[in-house]
């Protein structure tokens, strides 16, 4: 690791076990772009990769190995000349990767053949910085960290294998379709009418905790809840009135009221969006949402059957 | 019983909106039966409710929520007293003076009144480790802080409207900070890492000079 970039953490499908402790689940915050990255090098989806906040990092390869990228468009290059996107790809010993600047999304993911080697923390390698545990010795790569293989690659090492647009979450629309939440009720008519049809922006106090939405604020007319155990996507409305979107390293419970939840086909398209930028919930029923899961799951599944 | 879905893959299902021991104690017992199912990934319960994670390939709202149904219309089981844990507190927390004069109390009042009952853990949860535990006496019932603290030092005991808690963790808090403890709460190398487990039971007793 030449350069660390602004935040890059060893990441994987989280610690949902670890909830009932108060643990935070964790993991990749576009799990689409995470599995993909994995599956396009032969491993499963649950190995670990690295998660590229905005800035990528810069790593120099020590020996040969697969690798593909995903998820933000950070023009990831190889010694200099562009990396296919969305591919596998082999590095040779010395090979540099390195990333020229952000042209989409927020969070790049980096995965190799046989998985990136971590910390395992409550049956997780996700990294958990609140409590420094799990992924890279609990913390944020820094400059000079070497970054081990964890095993054998699942499948022979193939360049080329590909993930198509349309097999991807539809990244470029900033609309995240979301059922109603349990406390929806609560809101006054005109709040209701708002949460589905009015724009927000990502505030600038939004992280993998989750993100602040600035827009109009929301009335709730109910009186005080018991706390509860949340869920990423969960839309809260903290007393000022302006909801919070909960993702990946969100708090396990809370009191605030949850009057929608973004689902699990449209949480990879809000993982991709910075402070500053637009988004928009649309109301979806259950049925469609697991419609919506589906297709993006058998996308992912055609890279793991395309017999390389 | 209100069962309402969170998103695609996870359910509310909330028993009631009051809080009760016995309601709690309903919830632990739900959750712990919905977690031996195949088709659920993780069942936490809150207060009065249960949080459910299910398999989207495997349930649906509609298959689960006839099963929470079927589970919660079942005789809950005797349920076994919790563990108790004593904790030692030095009652010389940074809001002990300001909390008294509220409350109109003594100090001393305010400890004696705080290491009286037997609390319940009624949910673990928020940050790593921290318990709600409850019901803390009416006498000792304040809202929480108007401004709250940006870092409460690990092992701060506090208090806030009818809860008291143990901060495990350095964090940001608007509770009451009224004594501090050396007891770990967070217990990172152990599974579970946290000492206290929903239903468990928690006397405080005074170290203070």
């Amino acid at each position: 690791m030449e350069k660390p970039g602004l935040l890059t953490t060893v990441q994987d499908l989280g610690r949902l076990n670890a909830i009932a402790a108060g643990v935070q689940p964790g993991g990749a915050m576009d799990r689409f772009a995470h599995s993909a990255a994995n599956l396009l090098v032969g491993n499963d989806p649950g190995l670990a990769t690295l998660e590229c906040t905005l800035f990528g990092p810069a790593l120099i390869a020590e020996q040969s190995c697969l690798i593909a990228i995903t998820g933000a468009d950070l023009d990831a290059r190889v010694n200099g000349a562009e990396a296919p996107p969305w591919t596998s790809f082999l590095l040779g010993p010395g090979d540099r990767l390195t990333f020229a600047g952000r042209r989409q999304g927020a969070r790049a993911y980096i995965a190799i053949a046989g998985g990136f080697a971590a910390d395992r923390w409550l049956g997780s390698l996700s990294t958990n910085l609140l409590t420094a545990r799990g992924g890279f010795r609990g913390r944020a790569l820094k400059a000079g960290d070497s970054l081990g293989v964890a095993g054998e690659a699942r499948k022979p090492a193939v360049e080329g294998r590909h993930m198509p647009g349309e097999l991807r979450p539809a990244y470029s629309e900033h609309t995240l379709y979301a059922v109603p939440g349990p406390h929806l009720k609560r809101l006054d008519a005109e709040s209701r009418r708002l949460l589905f049809e009015a724009p927000y922006a990502v505030g600038p106090d939004s992280d993998r905790m989750g993100y602040r939405l600035d827009g109009p604020r929301l009335i709730d007319t109910g009186e005080e809840l018991l706390s509860f155990g949340l869920v990423a996507g969960a839309v809260q409305v903290p007393r000022g009135g302006l909801p919070i979107l909960l993702m990946a390293d969100h708090q396990t419970a809370g009191g605030y009221p949850v009057v929608a939840t973004v689902v699990s086909a449209s949480l990879p398209i809000a993982a991709q969006l910075l402070p500053g930028h637009d988004l928009q919930l649309a109301g979806i029923t259950t049925a469609r949402a697991q419609a919506m899961r589906k297709a993006l799951a058998a996308g992912l599944e055609t890279l793991r059957d395309d017999g390389c | 019983m209100r069962i309402q879905p969170l998103g695609d893959t996870a359910l509310l299902a909330e028993l009631s909106t009051r809080l009760e021991t016995a309601i709690n104690t309903r919830a632990i017992a739900l959750a712990a039966a919905l977690k031996k199912r195949r088709d659920v990934r993780q069942a936490i319960a809150g207060y009065a409710s249960v949080t459910v994670h299910f398999d989207p390939d495997q349930a649906t709202h509609e298959s689960l929520a006839a099963a929470i149904k079927r589970l919660a219309a079942k005789r809950p089981p005797m349920e076994e007293p919790g563990r108790l844990h004593r904790i030692p507190v030095n009652y010389d927390g940074p809001d002990i003076a300001d909390v008294s004069e509220r409350l109109n109390l003594s100090r001393n009042d305010v400890i004696a009144i705080h290491t009286r009952p037997i609390y319940r853990v009624f949910l673990v949860g928020f940050v790593p480790g921290w318990a709600y535990l409850g019901p803390l006496p009416e006498e000792l019932a304040l809202p929480r802080r108007d401004l709250p603290r940006t870092q409460v030092p690990t092992g701060s005991v506090a208090i806030a409207g009818r809860q008291t808690g143990i901060y495990p963790l350095p964090t940001p808090g608007g509770w009451h900070l009224i004594g501090r403890t050396n007891v770990k709460l967070f217990l990172p190398d152990s599974d579970p890492p946290c000492l206290f487990r929903a239903g468990d039971r928690v006397k405080f007793f005074s170290i203070s000079q």
